[in-house]
This record gives C-alpha cells, structure tokens and sequence, in this order.
C-alpha cells in the first residue's frame, strides 16, 4: 500500500487501480484523490469504467492490481470494518419487490452487524422522512413509482451515520422533477459535512452540486482536480474578423499566437498569454482592418466532451 | 435533518462496550431477519401448504384402498423395493402413515421444496440485486451465507417435521393406533414407535439438509434463481436414476440420494445402525463439500449483479 493511497485526508483514494475482464481492460492504472468533505463528480460516458471502479472501492469486485482505501482503510480489506460509515447506491436500487418500504429498509438495517435493533425502528423512520417517503412506508416496492425507488435507494443509503455516500448514477431514468429532489439531496448531504462521490455521465448533472470532478474513458482517469481547475485546463481562443485574413495571420505569428485557423473573412488562434488588447493594437497598427475580435472560452460542456470524446465515438 | 447521526451517535458507543452480546445480538438479528424473509414470503407459504397437503392425499387415498388391503399398488409406481415393505402396515397401525408419506415425498416434493429455498438463496438476492446492497451494508460473505445455510437447514427441519406431524394426525384419525409392529415382526409400544416416527423424520431432516447445502452451492454460481432450482432437480433425478441401474452399484453408495431411504433400519430390532451411519456421514460429507465450494465461491469471487 503506498502512502498517498491510504492516506486518512482522504475519502477515497487508489493507487494503479486496474480491472481486466476476460483480458480487457474496465479499469485502467487509475488513482483517485477524493479529498475528505468534497462534492466529487465522477464523469464518463456510459461504459467508461465508473461502475466498475465503484464495484473495487465498496468491495464487490475484487482490483486485477494496485489498491484502494475508503476513509483511510485498505480495500478490500477493511470491508467489514469502514463499510457501515460508507452509504452507497451502486447501479440503481435493488430491493424486494414483495416487501414494503418500510420492511425493505430493515432487512438492510439487520444485516448491519453494528447497529443497534432498539433503535431500528426510529432509524428507519427518520430515513424514510428525510426522502419523504414515510406516507409510501407501508406500500409494497413493487408499486413504487421510479422516484420513490430511487428515494428509497438513498433512505437506505443513509440509515446509519455516515461519513461518506457514494451515489452511482442517481438521477438515472429520473424526471426533471426527481433529478431536482436527487440533486437536493445530495446538496443537503454535503452542507452536513459528508463526503459525496457521485458518478454521472452527464456533466450538467453534476456541475451545480460538485466542488472536485474526476472524468474517466475508456477506463483511463483523463482529469482530477476541482472545477476551477477543469475551467482552466481550456485554452481560451480570439477570433477576428476581417476582410484581409493573409494580412491578420502575419500578425498572429509575430506575436507568436498558435493553433490558427483560417475562415474565409475570419481568423482564429489560442489566446495563451497574451493581452487582447494588444493583439488588436497591433493588427490596427500592420493595417489590418478589424471588423470584430472576441475572446472565448470553452464551456465546462465543451471541455468534457473534449475529454471523453463525442458521444458515438467508439473506443472499445 | 442531522438528527439522524446525532441520535445514532450513543447507540453506536453503547454497542462496542458490549461486544460479545452485541455479537451475538447482531448475527440473531439477522438471522431472524432471514426466516421471517423467507416463511413470510407467499410463494414459501404455498409450497408449505403442498407439503401439508400430500400426507392429507397419501391418507385418504390409501383409506380408500385399505379394504382391499394389498397397498402395493397404492403407491403408485412409488419405490417398489425396500420403500414399500411397510405400505402393509398402514391397514394395522396409522402411525405408519408417516413413514410411507416420508418415502414418497422423498421422491420428488420434499426435494422440490429443498431445491427451491436453496437454489434461491443466494442467486435469488443477486436476481434482485439485493446481493450488492447487502454486502455493502455490510453483512460479510460469510456471515451471510452462513445465515443462509442456516436458514435452510430451519426450513429442511420445518418441511420434513410438517409431513411426519400431519401424516401422523391423518393416520391417526383414519387408522387404528396402538403398539407397532415393525417390519422385523416385533412389536413396540405406541410410545417406542412415536420415538421411532421422530428419529426417522430426524434422519429425513439431516438427508434434506445435506440437500440444501448442494443447493446452497449451485446458487452461488448464478443470478437466475430458477436455474439453481432447476439445476438442483436434475441433479436429484439424475442420483435417484443412476441409483436404480445395477451397472452402477459401485457409486450408488456415493450418490446425494443413496441413503435417504434408509431410514427404514429404524423399523426394524435390531435397529441396523451401520446403514444409518453411513447415512448420516454421507450427508455430513456431502454437507461439508458443498458449504465449502458455495464459501470458496462466493467469498472470492466478483459481485457483478
């Protein structure tokens, strides 16, 4: 175990963490840094390896190689011992469909060797409160609508005390409405200090609630850090608009501008360093006549697509 | 809203101070939690309600027979060797009522009922994807199978003791009762017999155990529940064919089912107790491997469902 891997600063961490099934690779070489108290986005699009990575971290899946810990504790070592300060929704909720609510949340609750039956039934109950599903407690699962059982997913979730949730793609089949009460959930979550890893593979999703994100493809973390970060890793262009475009490119290259691209009346160029104030002095002062200069930068959308590929690109 | 972890927060400190109680509290709890999972579930109830049934049939049919006495062919086809010997008695004595109900149950209804709670047990939770949440709650591998295998076993004892209680009602209402005579011409009291009618249905119990352990094991290799159950069938019907052809005699004794007949050694004085032993090792062998492959299994591998 390395040292940044087992780290108590961290919630999540991993180091070379990798899954192979039947020779290829779900998980490749991947190290999460999820600081303790953060709102982490893990983005990807669907087959990038998230749920698979998720599976390793809570124990289901056993790592093909390298390791991962929860709260400082070695996965999948310290199962028994971190998981019940760990509340999770992996793939979707999974109860019994001939039970109620109610009776689903204290099957979960008594399989949790640590907690106390005295205490089951105020448990369950504040549970089902906070999602709002105590009216519905005594109504079978099977008759619960896909909200409710997305709520329920995330009553149990949140039985015991916990330090950490992680949420793999809650808002998954969800209506606008459902997504606005996940999203609120989740941000309700996190104003009580608990670490929120919630996967998604929608950015817009994710970007109103998160304060770090992680984006994954092809099994490959692309990018860690905050959001900030993400926002700054887009190099920003300036585009000019002008009826002497061999002339304005002359001056791009003076001032050492790269990546140009040449429109029929416009041109454009990644800003780097450089001032806008200045380029456009200067295309004044060579004559170039300036019909129009902007400055843009990609949006958070733009750079994760940039990240993970458009949508139908096949990578596998 | 942070009510929830305050009020949890003493729960959590008083249950580490005690930790042995707790232990125990907290691995009964679960269990109980299992039994009531599995004997409130309707499709269970139903099949407990057929298991009650068939002794109820079994007794009114061989009533009906019984003034042309020859039980014989009362059974059906049933087992014609060794089974069979005490469809005689019935005439005589109705306690025998439970020993031809155990026999013919045997067959293929008390296996149905094993192969059905066992071969679900574990595949049946990863059907529902119940499986993950439970082990991320967590329950433990292998704390949670062995509340499975233990339930199981509870059901095995309840399935088995639920023939010989309402087998010995029906014949108790319909025959006539006193001392037994058993198959080997002496004659023990009705209190010896009703001994007799417990450790045959104990030695069932064992046979049916055994059983839930094979099915235990085939269950952790699936996520489609039926195809467990399925499995553990053809596995039951396989043994019980292989047994009756003579080119086999050599494995017949290795077989799953070779012994759950046996249990007619208790009918007779002396009671031969070495076919009972080798009975009950072959159920305790069988019960031990196949707890072994379903703890092997499914401590190591992935959860995928």
């Amino acid at each position: 175990m390395s040292e940044e891997a087992a780290s108590p600063a961290l919630a999540i961490a991993s180091s070379g963490l990798t899954k192979r099934f039947h020779g290829q690779l779900a998980v490749d070489h991947i190290d999460l840094a999820v600081p303790r108290g953060a709102v982490y986005g893990f983005l990807g699009p669907n087959g990038s390896g998230k749920t698979t990575t998720i599976r390793m971290l809570l124990g289901l899946a056993y790592p093909t190689s390298g390791t991962a810990s929860l709260l400082g504790v070695p996965m999948p070592g310290g199962t028994t011992s971190v998981l019940s300060r760990v509340g999770s929704l992996v793939e979707g909720p999974a109860f019994y469909p001939y039970l109620s609510g109610w009776d689903n949340l204290a099957r979960y609750d008594a399989a949790d060797r640590s907690a106390s039956s005295k205490s089951a039934a105020a448990r369950i109950g504040q549970a089902l409160e906070r999602v709002g599903l105590t009216a519905a407690a005594k109504k079978r699962y099977r008759n619960y609508s896909l909200g409710m059982k997305q709520r329920l997913a995330i009553a149990a979730g949140l039985l015991r005390p916990r330090e950490l949730i992680i949420l793999d793609e809650p808002t998954n089949g969800l209506d606008p409405q459902g997504t606005r009460e996940v999203r609120a959930l989740v941000r309700q979550i996190a104003a009580e200090g608990i670490t929120v890893f919630v996967s998604s593979h929608l950015l817009a999703e994710v970007e109103q609630v998160c304060s770090h994100v992680g984006v994954m493809r092809v099994g490959k973390l692309v990018f860690q850090g905050s959001l900030p970060e993400l926002r700054r890793t887009g190099a920003a262009r300036i585009t000019v608009r002008t009826a002497d475009v061999a002339a304005a490119a002359k001056v791009f290259g003076k001032l050492g501008l790269t990546d140009t691209a040449q429109g029929a009346d416009e041109l454009t160029a990644e800003l780097g360093d450089a001032e806008p104030e200045l380029i456009c002095a200067e295309l004044v002062h060579a004559g170039v006549g300036v019909r129009g200069l902007s400055v843009e930068s990609p949006s958070l959308e733009e750079l994760f697509v940039g990240l993970t590929g458009e949508g139908f690109d096949v990578d596998h | 809203m942070s009510t929830i972890s305050q009020a949890e927060v003493p729960a959590g400190g008083a249950t580490e101070g005690r930790e042995p109680v707790a232990y125990v509290r907290g691995n009964l709890r679960f269990f109980l939690n299992e039994l009531r999972l599995v004997f409130f579930r309707r499709r269970n109830q139903l099949l407990l309600a057929v298991v009650v049934l068939f002794p109820l049939l079994i007794g009114i049919g061989l009533k009906l027979a019984a003034p042309r006495s020859h039980g014989g062919e009362g059974g059906g086809g049933g087992p014609a060797s060794g089974g069979a010997a005490f469809f005689n008695q019935i005439a005589g004595n109705g306690v025998f009522l439970t020993f031809i109900a155990l026999s013919l149950l045997l067959i293929l209804v008390l296996p149905v009922v094993m192969a059905v709670i066992s071969g679900d047990s574990v595949a049946g939770e990863a059907g529902y994807g119940t499986l993950r949440y439970l082990l991320t709650v967590p329950a433990g591998r292998t704390r949670l199978l062995a509340v499975k295998y233990l339930t199981i076993v509870v059901w095995a004892v309840t399935a088995t003791f639920i023939v010989s209680v309402v087998a010995l009602l029906v014949g108790v209402i319909l025959f006539p009762v006193g001392p037994v005579t058993l198959l080997s011409g002496t004659t023990v009291s009705l209190g010896a017999g009703l001994v007799r009618v417990l450790l045959v249905t104990l030695y069932v119990c064992a046979a049916m155990a055994a059983l839930g352990a094979i099915g235990l094991a085939v269950s952790t290799f699936t996520e489609h529940a039926i195809g467990a159950i399925a499995a553990v069938m053809i596995l039951v019907v396989a043994s019980e064919v292989v047994d009756q052809i003579p080119q086999f005699a050599p494995v017949a004794p290795y077989l799953p089912t070779h012994w759950w007949n046996s249990f007619d050694s208790l009918l007779r004085t002396p009671v031969d107790t070495t076919t009972l032993w080798h009975g009950l090792l072959s159920f305790g062998v069988y019960a031990a491997v196949f707890c072994a492959i379903a703890w092997a299994r499914f401590t190591s591998g992935d959860v995928t469902s």
